[in-house]
């Protein structure tokens, strides 16, 4: 089984919005059929986006994300500020002793989720056959705490203890930050667990449905993800927040930003798994007015880091060993015209021919093997109607440039060979909107619909043949 | 003939619907610079970002109006207290600006800095809708603000008679601390109590930074605050005294006015006791 790389009107709107839903809802089960259905893992979106600071400033949702969770370039700035606006209302002292900078967020809903390709193990016969897998009904997200805000003038925090659906909980992001040192706002540390300096944010996605995240941000070539059982998995996502610790500046308004940061080798995870390796992050961007359209960004980031090929355990300390690097770099555009935006990313990675064939570092390298390579890229488009109802669309494509082992066509073999030079190619949509019915700076409220629609090539279990899945996903999501 | 009489009947049919727009659309026009704010486009940036405090319609009255002690301004009322204009007059164009762009520190009042000069120009030609003072008055001309003297001594010590002489301790205190005899009583146009400015906060002022901010802001008063314009009371030299005094004051506030001031034993004394005690804020405090 092959793991998808996804994560997770004003008065006069409610006509409308009834409108949108029921074409949405026409098209998406024409769209989809309707066979039997059985279980797939769902992972939950984590949504950044924190209720608790507009209360704190008695601002709406509105004002800083474009519509939530998408933050604008007045939230962008109070974030680089610390989450500080500035002004005496930031410092702890002048809130309500009452106030407890604390947002709950979770998403009842209703998914459907289908896979053309699954590879079935009848009860019956005990044969594998290769079929459709379709299940659907209501369910719920995971469930994010959100808690942040100043310790003290120039100290913030950031603390998300984040549970799955299933309510197992981890910490999402735990930092602290020290911002504005030696009074300049381009010089500011953070440290903990934190998202990586995206400008387009996977934590503030615009879309939930189980394939409607970022395949960007999680690409890894079959190779690494379907390896001989005695290898060490090589798991990396540039969209999984990490741990380290982030230098970055900003500009008065943030039209200028750096940051860069260096981080633990080992995704996030705690207890220092596979340690003593750090991964660098670096990121620029600069915006800038363009008139009536409004801000535009354009910018660019390099993740290089380093992951080991092998484990070695013992009674005292385990540890990853023979370590090899591997790289995610690229540019983005945030435009704008108006009511209209678009953002457009491009992203080459390459993986060491180690990691990309899941060998140890010690042992001898398959005939022909070569570190893979591929470049990837998205445009995704809002129409912000106003800030009550937002339309969403992205197209996504990853093309394999250079595969890991050589190509025998048909033939997928791990660690020997791969069946095509497109083996593991994904062309992914997703369309949608949110619609929400209020707006204040209490809580957050958001009809939810969209759909999306993933294919990957040549990975299907069984025939090997291409492999789409489509997730039908309509939902409350609450924040409060 | 008569085809050319129709033609000129339907032209100024035409003109006739277009002029009004024409008019209507200069009405919702502002200029800054080299920008012209749309009131249009304004009014979606109001309703993303300033409806929660400043209310639906303008009066102040957002849903968080009740819960700051600095309240909202109003709009409709049109009284703002950042002006390069004599009291009692409306702002300019580029006052409005400015106010959005730079925010109020001791408010919930943030700097819009992140938005672009454009967009701050379609909010203020929107804010400007809300009241019928902006179509009966107009702004009132900017006042003269005469270059600056040199910092010495004399002024700064000529700027403290006048801090006496002029009563400005009754609300400020004889520290600047804001707690002078009147202080308590104070209240704003809308009966809300009201604190003066303490200058040993060392938090920003609220209509600038410079001393050509603090220069206006008594030149022209606080309009809706007990504040007063001071422009016909004295001159432009004593003001500019005045101000060199006043940012000895502000002791936790590096200046060039404090540091000349601190080299006389009685700007020494009166610094280091103002010191002691601190900030309400407890930013920035030496202790």
């Amino acid at each position: 089984m092959f793991h998808w790389a996804s994560s997770s009107m004003k008065r006069r709107m409610p006509w409308l919005a009834s409108l949108l839903v029921c074409g949405f809802l026409v098209l998406a089960f024409l769209l989809i059929d309707s066979h039997s259905a059985s279980a797939l893992p769902i992972p939950a979106g984590k949504v950044y986006a924190i209720p608790a600071f507009a209360r704190k400033y008695g601002m709406p949702c509105s004002a800083c994300h474009e519509a939530w969770p998408k933050l604008n370039n007045f939230g962008q700035l109070f974030k680089d500020n610390g989450y500080q606006m500035g002004n005496d209302r930031d410092a702890p002292i002048f809130q309500q002793p009452a106030y407890w900078p604390v947002s709950f967020r979770m998403t009842p809903q209703w998914h459907r989720v289908s896979v053309d390709r699954a590879d079935i193990n009848d009860p019956a016969t005990g044969s594998m056959t290769e079929g459709r897998l379709t299940t659907h009904g209501f369910d719920l997200s995971g469930m994010d705490i959100l808690t942040g805000g100043t310790l003290a003038k120039n100290i913030s925090f950031l603390l998300v203890p984040a549970a799955e659906s299933d309510a197992v909980f981890g910490f999402e992001s735990a930092n602290v930050r020290f911002s504005n040192l030696l009074k300049s706002s381009w010089l500011n540390i953070k440290v903990g667990k934190f998202e990586l300096d995206n400008m387009i944010s996977e934590k503030r996605i615009m879309t939930l449905s189980d394939f409607g995240g970022y395949q960007i941000y999680h690409y890894q070539p079959v190779t690494e993800l379907v390896t001989p059982p005695t290898t060490l998995p090589f798991t990396f996502g540039l969209g999984d927040n990490q741990i380290g610790a982030e230098l970055s500046g900003h500009s008065k308004n943030s039209y200028t930003r750096y940051s860069a940061a260096l981080l633990s080798s080992n995704d996030g995870s705690v207890g220092v798994p596979n340690g003593h390796g750090y991964d660098t992050y670096l990121t620029f961007s600069q915006a800038f007015a363009a008139g009536s359209l409004g801000l535009q960004r354009v910018g660019a980031f390099a993740y290089i880091g380093r992951a080991p090929t092998y484990l070695t355990t013992s009674s005292l300390l385990a540890d990853g060993f023979g370590q090899k690097s591997f790289y995610r770099a690229g540019f983005f555009g945030l435009w704008y015209l108006k009511k209209l935006d678009v953002m457009t990313m491009y992203t080459r990675g390459g993986d060491n021919v180690f990691l990309g064939t899941g060998t140890p570092s010690f042992s001898p390298l398959p005939a022909g093997a070569q570190g893979p390579t591929w470049n990837a890229g998205f445009i995704e488009t809002h129409v912000t109607v106003n800030p009550q109802f937002i339309l969403v669309n992205r197209y996504e494509l990853i093309r394999m440039s250079r595969q890991a082992l050589p190509v025998t066509p048909g033939v997928f073999e791990p660690g020997v060979s791969v069946p095509s030079a497109n083996f593991g190619d994904i062309d992914a949509l997703v369309f949608g909107y949110r619609y929400y019915p209020f707006m204040s700076s209490r809580a957050g409220f958001a009809f939810h619909n969209e759909y999306s629609v993933v294919r990957q090539r040549g990975v299907a279990p069984v025939s090997g043949r291409d492999l789409t899945n489509n997730s039908l996903f309509i939902g409350f999501d609450f924040i409060f | 003939m008569r085809a050319n009489k129709s033609m000129q009947w339907m032209f100024l049919a035409a003109a006739l619907q277009v002029l009004p727009s024409l008019a209507i659309a200069q009405q919702g026009e502002i200029h800054v610079g080299k920008v012209t704010g749309h009131a249009d486009a304004g009014k979606q940036l109001y309703y993303r970002f300033c409806w929660g405090c400043h209310g639906f319609r303008g009066d102040g009255n957002g849903e968080n109006g009740p819960y700051l002690n600095i309240l909202p301004r109003n709009f409709v009322a049109a009284t703002f207290k950042c002006r390069s204009t004599p009291t009692g007059t409306l702002p300019t164009d580029e006052d409005l600006y400015d106010s959005v762009g730079r925010g109020f520190t001791n408010s919930n009042m943030p700097a819009w800095i992140s938005l672009t000069k454009q967009q701050r120009a379609d909010m203020v030609a929107f804010i400007k809708t809300f009241s019928p003072r902006w179509k009966t008055d107009k702004s009132g001309d900017p006042i003269n603000v005469p270059a600056e003297p040199a910092v010495t001594l004399d002024s700064i010590k000529h700027g403290k008679e006048l801090f006496t002489k002029l009563e400005c301790w009754k609300c400020h205190g004889q520290e600047g601390r804001g707690d002078g005899p009147s202080a308590s009583t104070l209240t704003d146009s809308n009966d809300q109590p009201i604190r003066p400015y303490n200058f040993a906060a060392g938090s920003r002022f609220k209509c600038g930074t410079t001393n050509h901010d603090l220069y206006k802001i008594f030149m022209t008063g606080l309009d809706g605050t007990p504040m007063p314009s001071f422009a016909d009371v004295i001159k432009p030299e004593d003001a500019w005294d005045l101000v060199h005094y006043l940012r000895t004051l502000q002791v936790t506030h590096k200046s060039p006015e404090l540091a000349l001031w601190m080299t006389t034993k009685e700007g020494a004394e009166i610094v280091k006791a103002q010191k002691i005690v601190g900030t309400p804020t407890g930013a920035d405090i030496e202790q």
